[in-house]
């Protein structure tokens, strides 16, 4: 549905997209998972028909994005990392005008925006200029405006960046509804929480290319399997504890002195829960009192670490610039607009 | 729908977005008015009382000037709103629909011509009370204020280049007042030219913005037999003059403003 073939994009000296691949199945959901400055933005906005690419090829829907844009710009929903909703319209207002903008009609246009207002929680608010909405409500209109004509595939870049804990909630819990019905969705992220519940899988991308892909549980197999954790009571536990992990696990133990801790691998030959129950058996045979026990599964940030040896972090040296300039248009540039509106 | 329908249609609904955006945030009107009804108040009140134009009240003689400089003034809010869409992203969404692409640019230009025409009839207004009058037929005064929207028309395609190639809504603010500030006081907006450094004189005899003010004043009945127009074809032929103007101004900015939009936007 989506397809995307050595995608490159030039900004100067940095290299936004180094030749980047993927594609989306129809009906599913590809999650774009990357810290900020790896070239997602860039490659939605390729995708979407805002930015031409140096090199390479992308078809949405069958069709060529480079050669019938109007064409995919009829087929396609795009929600932006910023809501890009007009402040100075009401949220009935501004759903109106994208409906109008796709030509669905004067009553058409009206009635979807009703009909969205009151899909995403919006009703009471639907005559309030979007000046006055919260920013998780704001973001919310903002996918509104994306579906207004029904998009076979949706393009959400960072929907939930720079939300609250509450707002992202609730965002998670509108684009699971979306995801469940069945729409093509490719989403990018820099939680790996959010690509984890929402997408069927994933790509890592960084510095503009895919370094690995597969669903959730295959990268994280790629990392190894469970971890078997203990955290004892007292200092002078830890050799014995560390004895007894690396007796029951696959590897040597591990161990962290300041926060009392020890794990160790214990990847796929048994369940974790049992190597958990013979590690605790032993150790209560060795005198060792132990307060905490877990059994933990790697994280995507496990898998992000592995691959590209730094955590998820910003990059500091490209973070911008591979960003299109989005500093420029992003929440810096917006509150400097606020103040003139002032 | 046919693709001249659309184009229609969509210049149509950005049009009414961007006047709402002028109704919902009146102080960009409010300051819009308030300097020229202060440019009056002051040429008149202060400059007025040094400066005498034979057979024309100073009063009737400034208002042409103001007029014009105003909508020259205005037309920054073309390149501003532009600048601010980009900025916030708006662009990006309209782009990314299926819609005309020329509507952004022509609903902008278009919305403006509505803004011009409230600050036109405020100064007026402005004019009226501090003693200027229209000494012309209807149809004469009629055709002036057309002109005026004519020529703020035009100027607007100038400023949403300059928008879209600065983008950030102050410095086309700053960027345009160094062009702008020269441009229409080397004129006969506020002063008669005769008196005018030789260089500067000739500059101001074809400035557009002498033979557009010129031509106002014609058309309201503000001049006087006893004060022609420097014998220059500009000055002698100010409407023709004007028009050429505007017609030369759409021709070069319409297309530099496409092109600068997509190439804007596609950053």
């Amino acid at each position: 549905m989506v397809l995307a073939e050595g995608l490159v994009k030039t900004y100067g000296e940095i290299r936004a997209l180094g030749g980047l691949d993927l594609a989306v199945p129809e009906g599913s959901v590809l999650g774009m998972l990357g810290p900020n400055g790896a070239g997602k933005t860039t490659c939605v906005r390729v995708l979407t028909t805002l930015l031409p690419p140096d090199s390479g090829r992308a078809e949405v829907a069958g069709i060529d994005v480079l050669r019938h844009p109007q064409r995919v710009r009829e087929m396609i929903g795009l929600s932006g990392q910023y809501a890009a909703v007009d402040e100075y319209l009401s949220g009935f207002e501004n759903l109106d005008m994208v409906g109008r903008l796709y030509h669905l009609g004067r009553s058409a246009a009206r009635a979807r925006a009703r009909e969205l207002l009151g899909q995403f929680r919006l009703e009471d608010a639907a005559n309030r200029t979007v000046k006055t909405y919260s920013g998780g409500m704001r973001r919310r209109l903002d996918l509104a405006a994306a579906l207004v004509a029904r998009p076979q595939v949706l393009f959400l870049d960072e929907p939930t960046t720079g939300l609250d804990p509450r707002g992202r909630t609730e965002m998670w819990s509108v684009l699971a509804e979306l995801v469940a019905a069945g729409t093509t969705v490719l989403l990018t992220t820099q939680y790996l929480e959010e690509a984890d519940r929402l997408a069927n899988s994933i790509v890592v991308v960084d510095h503009g290319r895919v370094i690995a892909q597969g669903t959730s549980d295959e990268l994280k197999a790629q990392v190894g399997g469970e971890v078997v954790e203990v955290v004892v009571a007292e200092a002078h536990d830890l050799p014995g504890a560390e004895r007894v992990l690396t007796a029951v696990g696959e590897a040597a133990a591990t161990r962290d002195d300041v926060a009392r801790r020890v794990r160790v691998s214990v990847n796929g030959r048994r369940p974790g829960a049992g190597v958990l129950v013979d590690a605790l058996r032993r150790l209560d045979d060795e005198g060792v009192s132990v307060l905490d026990v877990a059994v933990r599964r790697p994280t995507l940030d496990d898998v992000f670490l592995r691959l590209t040896g730094h955590v998820a972090e910003e990059h500091p040296a490209d973070g911008d610039a591979s960003r299109d300039g989005a500093t420029g248009r992003g929440r810096g540039g917006r509150k400097t607009m606020e103040e003139v509106a002032r | 729908m046919s693709s001249m329908t659309n184009a229609v249609s969509d210049g149509l609904v950005i049009t009414k977005r961007n006047l709402i955006k002028i109704k919902r945030v009146p102080d960009v009107l409010v300051f819009s008015t308030v300097s020229p009804i202060m440019f009056v108040l002051l040429f008149a009140y202060i400059f007025g009382s040094a400066i005498t134009v034979p057979g024309v009240n100073y009063r009737e003689f400034l208002m042409g000037g103001i007029f014009v400089q105003t909508v020259i003034f205005g037309s920054t809010w073309t390149g501003a709103s532009l600048a601010e869409d980009l900025q916030k992203g708006i662009i990006d969404r309209f782009r990314s629909l299926p819609m005309s692409r020329s509507a952004v640019l022509v609903g902008r230009t278009a919305a403006d011509v509505g803004n011009n025409i409230v600050v036109i009839v405020v100064l007026a207004l402005t004019g009226l009370v501090a003693g200027w009058r229209i000494r012309s037929s209807v149809l004469e005064a009629i055709a002036g204020f057309l002109l005026l929207l004519l020529f703020a028309y035009a100027i607007s395609w100038v400023m949403a280049v300059v928008g879209l190639a600065v983008r950030t809504p102050e410095i086309v603010n700053n960027a345009s007042f160094i062009v702008i500030f020269p441009l229409t006081f080397m004129a006969n907006t506020f002063v008669p030219i005769d008196n005018f450094p030789t260089v500067i004189k000739v500059v101001a005899e074809w400035n557009p913005v002498s033979a557009t003010t010129q031509a106002v004043r014609e058309l309201f009945g503000n001049t006087h037999p006893a004060f022609p127009p420097p014998d220059v074809w500009p000055l002698r032929n100010p409407e023709l003059y004007a028009l050429l103007w505007v017609v030369v101004i759409l021709l070069v900015f319409v297309p530099l403003a496409v092109r600068q939009y997509r190439r804007a936007a596609a950053r």
